[in-house]
């Protein structure tokens, strides 16, 4: 869906519609996908893409995520420039080739529209999808806009195709607030997204018979190891491609890109570290309580995978409490991944911040105001009385009365 | 491993054929003898042999490569019942 005014101006675009535009733009070899809600219409209008000749791609119908993930690999090895689209089970269920992408190195683009994990079964946003993912192999990029979903993909190719990263990327945004929402996009020309993305040439291809390849071969005791300390390498040289690329993309097209986002954190006190859409609506209570005088920021990491643990340090080193939100839960009875991550890149700091970890949103629940506001007070009080109440709890939600009083929603 | 320093990445093995240089007789507990009396060169062994162990020259059936040969018994068993040309023994230790 999309209400365009003027080709080189603003469109209205949902997410899909601007995840599936910057893929078209990018106009990869071959386009494997098995459609799921919430991403459902960034295959379907990908697929039309397809069908009306606006792209030279190759669409294949399969017949589960694993086989869609599994002939991303094939065509990858084979030397093409490949995509994917899914969300949450499908994720899921693609989880045993994430991981043969990124050991064979693959540079395939995935976009995952956040979605929350079954069971009990639910269509709507928290990152327990891409976050049981996390050790994949794969870079991930998190959105807060459609903008920077849109953005993101374009830039998601270059980095995994970066001589010196190659490896997967996935480019998440929040199911349903995101992809199913429209926001005002600059798009980018379509020959200005050619030539950003440049054409891939893969050092070797399956197809080429006149030298053949064993791609996928048998690592034991010695080797295996080796190929993982390359793979360690990579991703962790994916962090400087990532400020590159950025970089060019700002110089080119004029929107900034870093490693995260820091937002009123300069002389902030404390501050919520938070990833994707629910970014916005902390801000907006950053800036509420900064026009009240209290010292408050806000630290929006966009690149997860690899985690870039010294630029984290220092953007949080001033701080004295810090609150980490998640949208989901890692099950581990210390709270969710942001948090553990955050609070172990802390230790290294001298005089470091207090941190507490707070599980949000899971399943879509609603995240307002409000809640920032409730945190950012918890925050104050904690800075005030010096002492962590609390250091791992549920918030966007009353143990005692778990359900709102209809019961709508459930 | 063509550079041991650092080998392609992705454990991509950079030429083909290399199979061959691994050899899987060395697995082999008991192995194929066939009868020539009896085998009508079919080459049905030929075609179901998982590591293309079975010897064939201009249309005959001729042996085993004992390098490759690792003793599976397929060859054995597919080879067509009225025939029966091949036989598996157990490797003298
Ligand atoms: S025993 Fe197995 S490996 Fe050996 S020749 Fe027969 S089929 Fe091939
Ligand atoms: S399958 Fe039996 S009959 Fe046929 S070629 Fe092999 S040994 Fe001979």
């Amino acid at each position: 869906m999309a209400i365009a005014r003027n080709k080189r101006e603003q469109m209205g675009l949902t997410g899909n519609s601007a995840v599936a535009m910057a893929m078209k733009q990018v106009n990869p070899d071959v386009f494997p996908a098995y459609p799921i809600t919430p991403s459902t219409t960034v295959v379907e209008e990908f697929s039309s893409y397809v069908a009306d000749g606006a792209v030279d791609t190759e669409f294949i119908a399969v017949e589960s995520e694993h086989s869609a993930m599994s002939a991303c690999v094939g065509a990858a090895a084979a030397g093409a420039r490949v995509m994917t689209a899914t969300s949450s089970q499908g994720l899921a269920l693609m989880w045993e080739v994430l991981y043969i992408a990124s050991g064979l190195r693959l540079p395939i683009v995935l976009c995952d529209g956040n979605r929350a994990l079954s069971s009990p079964i639910n269509i709507h946003c928290d990152h327990s999808d891409t976050m049981g993912a996390r050790d994949s192999g794969w870079i991930h990029l998190y959105s807060e806009t459609v903008q920077e979903a849109y953005d993101n993909i374009f830039q998601a190719v270059r980095i995994a195709e970066h001589p010196d990263v190659m490896l997967p990327v996935m480019v998440c945004l929040d199911g349903f607030i995101t992809t199913h929402a429209i926001e005002n996009v600059t798009p980018i020309g379509d020959e200005e997204a050619q030539e950003f993305v440049g054409e891939y040439k893969a050092k070797n291809s399956l197809l080429d018979t006149d030298n053949p390849v064993t791609v996928g071969a048998m690592a034991l005791q010695e080797p295996y190891m080796v190929f993982k300390y390359q793979q360690s390498e990579a991703i962790k040289k994916a962090k400087d491609v990532v400020i590159e690329v950025g970089k060019e993309f700002e110089e080119k097209f004029g929107r900034e890109y870093g490693l995260f986002e820091s937002y009123r954190l300069e002389d902030a006190e404390v501050a919520v570290v938070i990833l994707s859409s629910a970014a916005g609506t902390t801000k907006v209570a950053v800036d509420e309580l900064r026009a009240r005088g209290k010292k408050v920021g806000l630290l929006r990491p966009r690149l997860f995978r690899p985690l870039p643990h010294a630029e984290i340090a220092e953007a949080l080193k001033g701080l004295k409490v810090v609150a980490c939100l998640d949208r989901t839960d890692s099950m581990s009875g210390f709270g969710g991944p942001l948090f553990n991550d955050v609070r172990s890149v802390l230790y290294e700091v001298e005089n470091r911040p207090l941190i507490f970890g707070r599980i949000f949103g899971l399943g879509g629940r609603d995240y307002q105001v409000k809640d920032a506001l409730a945190v950012f007070e918890e925050l104050l009080s904690t800075l005030e009385t010096g002492k962590v109440d609390e250091l791992i709890k549920y918030i966007t939600f009353d143990p005692e009365a778990p359900l709102s009083v209809d019961g709508s929603g459930c | 491993m063509s550079d041991k320093k650092s080998p392609p990445i992705g454990g991509v093995i950079e030429r083909g054929g290399t199979a061959h240089e691994y050899t899987t007789g060395g697995w082999r507990k008991f192995k194929p003898v066939v009868d020539h009396e009896k085998c009508i060169n079919c080459l049905i062994c030929w075609v179901v042999c998982p590591d293309s162990a079975i010897i064939a020259e201009e249309g005959k059936m001729i042996g085993f490569d004992m390098e490759h040969c690792k003793g599976c018994g397929l060859c054995a068993s597919e080879c067509p019942d009225k025939i029966t040309a091949i036989t598996m023994e157990e490797e003298a230790d």
